[in-house]
């Protein structure tokens, strides 16, 4: 069994910025838990998969690339790219001060 | 207590491709319209598919291998996490694991002779050149990496005639999903001097490359130097440290090598040492180093140099102070305020970044073949020190010179130009060098040919006027036989009668000294 302490679901929780109660926490350090003990059924089984290298990609694909061509097509519209901010001004998204 | 800054270097480089890293929009973003270009791809909106830029990809592996640099032939991209509101996917596509182009090399304060890359013929002529001369310093290169650059932050304060709420910041996505290279030093750098000519040489590849116009003002070139201070001070031992250490005072198997370790943390054993004196008792040295303090937000080279020195100064006397050490966590971010000449603190991190760096999902994995890598290998042009090398092994110009007509790459192809002329016509290229060098003429609005037509015209007449002033002095010789005879016979004073004469004759156009030496060979 995994355990995954409070402490770490907290840090999660921070940079992942979610608010979370203590009472979620604790129920998340043991759902995180149960989650990776899950996994780590794998380590267990006795199969070839301890010659596989890990892989972040099943698609089979490589190398694509696109030509240095602009596709003035797919460019919004100031207004559009906009229009779901809830505060603008003069053209810029805004947002809370940051720095100073 | 000696102190000694340590110094690595980040610097940033946007592409001047046509489109953006990720997606179709143009990478021009200086002066446009805010919010004017963006797509899906490059606002983080949800579904969007970044595709990658060959050409990006291919630039940034040019510049790795003009800097020396090894190609990973397998590489990805991943995803860095944090949050930002500059930033609008939550994470920026960039290279951890797996840059494009690692453990390079760059020179500086000199020209080095192994690294050219012809250098096997050029050896024996700059050889010759720098013999006895100390050539440059190494400095490493981390990595080469590929990322996409962020929106752009501005300030309320920042806007003319800003109106609206106080407290917030406006954000600009044209910038967003930008082509940007991370060129990563090693942490080599012992001087601000170092710094500055090392962001010269890079800033210069960069152009030579054609990749980026490298221009501090407008943020296409941006740097963050990390620096820190190694302290070094003499310790007196105390006398249970030295039984302690199995020798006594004044013993004669006095280890005088022993050896020290380095390993950057806290303190440091070190050796022990009779004092000059030579009385009897010992001395260790102690090596500590400050925390690490990364400056932001430089945008030129004299600030970079001035923010250093601050951050030299100040590291010391806080050092002095709270002998405070660097340790995990207590690296701090500051930012240079050009105004007020000083760095401020805009972060201190209580605990090292966390940003959970993963292969992006989105982008394939990328496979670079030997002969592609040795295709973009054959398109890098002439840099800057190669041909340093080359003027003065085939023309023998001036190092200093050469040094300053490289460092415009349009200056040097019009040298170069200039130069085939000359030597088409006789005319010496080291003068050349020397006219371009010195602005003598005004050779902005005159094309290489006519430059050296007009150089050559020049020293055609030089040589009339000499001829013309020969001719005078056989005039005066020929009007004057006392004073020659009387010359002849020793008294030298005659001589500066006869180039009065000369003086006379000419009406003052000719030179007295010049005069004179050509006098000295009639009466010889």
């Amino acid at each position: 069994m995994t355990e995954i302490s409070k402490e770490e679901v907290k840090h999660i929780a921070d940079l992942a910025k979610l608010p979370l109660s203590d009472e979620e926490t604790g129920k998340l350090a043991v759902e995180l838990s149960d989650t990776i003990s899950h996994i780590n059924i794998l380590s267990k089984l006795n199969l070839k998969i301890k010659n596989l290298s890990e892989t972040s990609q099943i698609s089979g694909l490589r190398d694509i690339f696109r030509e240095d061509v602009i596709d003035s097509k797919r460019i919004l519209p100031q207004k559009e790219a906009l229009s779901n901010c809830k505060n603008t001004h003069g053209g810029y998204f805004v947002v809370k001060r940051i720095l100073g | 207590m000696q102190f000694e800054p340590i110094i690595g270097l980040e610097v940033h480089v946007e592409l001047k491709t046509k489109s953006k890293m990720f997606c179709g929009c143009p990478a021009d973003h200086f002066g446009r319209e805010p919010n004017s270009n963006t797509c899906p791809v490059c606002l983080g909106l949800p579904g969007a598919l970044p595709v990658p830029n060959k050409k990006a990809v291919e630039w940034c592996i040019m510049l790795g291998l003009a800097l020396n640099c090894r190609v990973n032939e397998d590489s990805y991209f991943e995803r860095k996490n944090y949050f930002y509101p500059d930033l609008p996917k939550g994470y920026q596509i960039s290279q951890y694991a797996k840059p494009f182009c690692v453990n390079g090399s760059i020179v500086i304060l000199g020209t080095s002779r192994a690294r050219t890359p012809e250098s096997k013929g050029a050896d024996a002529g700059v050889a010759q050149h720098d013999e006895g001369q100390g050539r440059g310093k190494t400095i490493r290169i981390n990595r080469v990496h590929m990322e996409e650059d962020t929106g752009k932050l501005l300030h309320s304060d920042q806007i003319p005639n800003y109106q609206g709420p106080k407290d917030v910041s406006l954000v600009d996505f044209n910038r967003s999903g930008v082509p940007l290279v991370e060129i990563v030093t090693e942490p080599d750098f012992k001087s601000t001097e170092e710094v500055v000519d090392y962001l010269k040489k890079l800033q210069l590849i960069v152009r030579y490359l054609g990749i980026s116009d490298a221009d501090m003002e407008k943020g296409s070139m941006r740097l963050e130097p990390t620096i820190n201070l190694k302290v070094t001070e003499s310790v007196s031992l105390s006398r249970s440290e030295i039984t302690s250490e199995g020798v006594m005072p004044g013993d004669p198997a006095l280890p005088a090598g022993r050896s020290s370790i380095d390993s950057g943390q806290g303190v440091l054993s070190a050796q022990a040492r009779m004092t000059d004196e030579g009385q009897n008792y010992w001395k260790r040295k102690e090596v500590s180093y400050t925390p690490l303090v990364e400056i932001k937000n430089i945008n030129s080279f004299k600030f970079v140099k001035q923010a250093l020195e601050y951050e030299i100064k100040r590291q010391s006397e806080e050092f002095l102070k709270t002998r405070e050490q660097k340790k995990a966590g207590n690296k701090a971010t500051m930012g240079y305020n050009e105004a007020k000449k000083m760095t401020v603190l805009q972060r201190s991190k209580e605990e090292a970044h966390d940003y959970r760096y993963f292969p992006e999902p989105d982008v394939p994995p990328m496979h670079f073949t030997k002969s592609q890598i040795s295709n973009l290998k054959s398109q890098i042009p002439e840099l800057p020190e190669a041909k340093v090398v080359r003027y003065i092994r085939d023309w023998s110009i001036k190092e200093t010179e050469a040094v300053i007509i490289v460092e415009n790459k349009n200056l040097a192809a019009y040298f170069e130009t200039a130069a085939a002329e000359a030597l088409q016509k006789d005319y010496p290229v080291s003068k050349l060098s020397g006219v371009l060098v010195n602005k003598r003429l005004d050779f902005a609005n005159l094309n290489p040919k006519d430059l050296v037509q007009k150089l050559v015209q020049e020293k055609e007449q030089e040589t009339l006027k000499h001829e013309e002033l020969a001719e005078v002095c056989r005039e005066a010789v020929e009007q004057n036989e006392r004073a020659v005879s009387e010359y002849q016979n020793g008294k030298k004073e005659s001589l500066q009668f006869l180039v009065g004469q000369v003086m006379k004759i000419s009406r003052g156009r000719a030179e007295p000294q010049l005069a004179a030496s050509v006098l000295k060979d009639l009466l010889k």
